[in-house]
């Protein structure tokens, strides 16, 4: 547990230096949850009807932009090398940099939502149910992510692959995600309560796909 | 250090697909230290990094003996290959702190500045790793041997890009890890001064001898 904590506070340490990915990642969300109003025009009442879409989809999108670079650094300066002979098993290795994912892209992502919100003409009252759904529902997104950054590893153009690869596999997400503020009669509850169940199987299940692509890649 | 030997038995490597080294069969006792020589793709990465585990053995065994019997040893391996596995943000020290932390599980700020101080690095210890020269940043890489105690040392050229003062250091640091019963494969075109610890094994293109 000691080596997870150790690894885990390096990859914080590295980003916050690093800055750049959670800089790119935030940049490209608030770029694009601005510019989708100038193309749909100025309806307000139909922005904040999709408010909860624009917000969801931009999310996933800014989130997979950084994910390419989650092991990628490690396989080429040789730490990857030395963490597989290391006291943590690989799906360990892949569970804390998921997390460490989650924790340096999605939780900046979350904690700026209720501005892109405003510039959506978002009811206030939904706030709140948004991020509730965007807490639950991306810390799987993080561990498909990183199940699918083990996947590519050493691809060249692997970071082209990589949102072909994971993309879809984020449908469920947005479905219940974007459901649980449909204003339907006990949707919210329903909705978060298999969004969190997508999320845990997420967690429980990826870093084995991720471990098995990790020992791959080190052939 | 519980590790009483290392042996491969009839190990054959492979390399996508290719055999490179074909039924290579020795034994290193603790406190030996197994020199492998050999031209450019006689196969010494590839026989250090199936030792290691990285690479599945073609046919053939890796047998690691403890003092809980027979294994493929894992959990006593050092790798260090031709990368040095350091963070250019990260300074010399928190480079070093981190895979003691991450080997041993704990905090232990005395090693990890023992470590560095092995390798002359003390005085650059707050010094960001991205400004390191190629040498140094070799020098960073293998402190990571000693900042926690593992029992087979693995090493792949690991006097590449170091000076005559550091590859005597290196020399001193695989010397003192023989003394306490600790064992070395080291890949090297250099001639390391081990004096009779070492054991050369020649590898030549599909075939091996001791020399």
């Amino acid at each position: 547990m000691n080596a997870f904590l150790a690894l885990l506070t390096r990859d914080l340490t590295l980003a916050l230096r690093q800055g750049s990915a959670i800089g790119t990642a935030l940049g490209f969300y608030l770029i694009a949850v601005s510019i989708i109003p100038l193309g749909l025009g100025p309806d307000l009442a139909l922005l904040s009807r999709i408010a909860p879409g624009i917000l969801w989809i931009s999310f996933l999108l800014s989130a997979v932009l950084s994910v390419d670079a989650l092991f990628q650094e490690d396989r080429d300066d040789g730490s990857l090398d030395a963490l597989a002979i290391g006291p943590l098993p690989s799906e360990l290795i892949a569970a804390s940099k998921s997390l460490a994912h989650w924790l340096t892209t999605c939780v900046p992502l979350i904690v700026v939502t209720p501005l892109a919100g405003l510039l959506l003409n978002m009811e206030l009252n939904a706030v709140p149910k948004l991020l509730a759904t965007l807490a639950v529902g991306t810390l799987g997104i993080s561990f498909v992510a990183g199940a699918g950054a083990a996947l590519t590893l050493g691809l060249r153009r692997g970071a082209l692959l990589l949102p072909l690869l994971i993309l879809p596999l984020f449908a469920p997400f947005l479905i219940f995600g974007v459901g649980a503020l449909s204003g339907a009669a006990g949707a919210f509850s329903q909705s978060i309560l298999l969004l969190g169940a997508l999320s845990l199987f997420s967690v429980a299940a990826m870093p084995f796909a991720a471990a098995l692509a990790l020992r791959l890649s080190l052939e | 250090m519980p590790v009483s030997s290392l042996a491969a038995l009839k190990l054959a490597c492979q390399r996508g697909g290719r055999i490179v080294v074909p039924a290579l069969s020795f034994k290193v006792e603790a406190g030996r230290a197994l020199i492998l020589r050999g031209p450019n793709g006689a196969g010494k990465t590839t026989l250090l990094r199936t030792i290691a585990g990285y690479l599945p053995a073609d046919s053939g065994r890796v047998i690691v003996s403890d003092d809980k019997g027979e294994g493929t040893g894992e959990g006593h391996f050092h790798y260090i290959g031709h990368t040095n596995g350091i963070k250019p943000r990260l300074s010399v020290i928190e480079n070093v702190s981190f895979w003691q932390r991450f080997y041993s599980g704990a905090d232990d700020a005395d090693a990890a500045e023992n470590a560095l101080d092995a390798f002359a690095l003390l005085d650059l210890a707050e010094y960001r790793a991205g400004h390191l020269s190629q040498g140094q940043a070799r020098r960073l890489g293998l402190a990571r041997l000693l900042a926690s105690k593992r029992s087979v040392w693995l090493l792949d050229e690991p006097s590449v890009s170091l000076d005559a003062a550091s590859t005597r250091r290196l020399e001193t640091a695989i010397r003192h890890h023989l003394a306490q019963g600790g064992i070395a494969l080291v890949s090297t075109h250099l001639d390391l001064a081990l004096g009779d610890a070492a054991t050369v094994l020649e590898l030549q293109h599909g075939r091996a001898f001791a020399a």
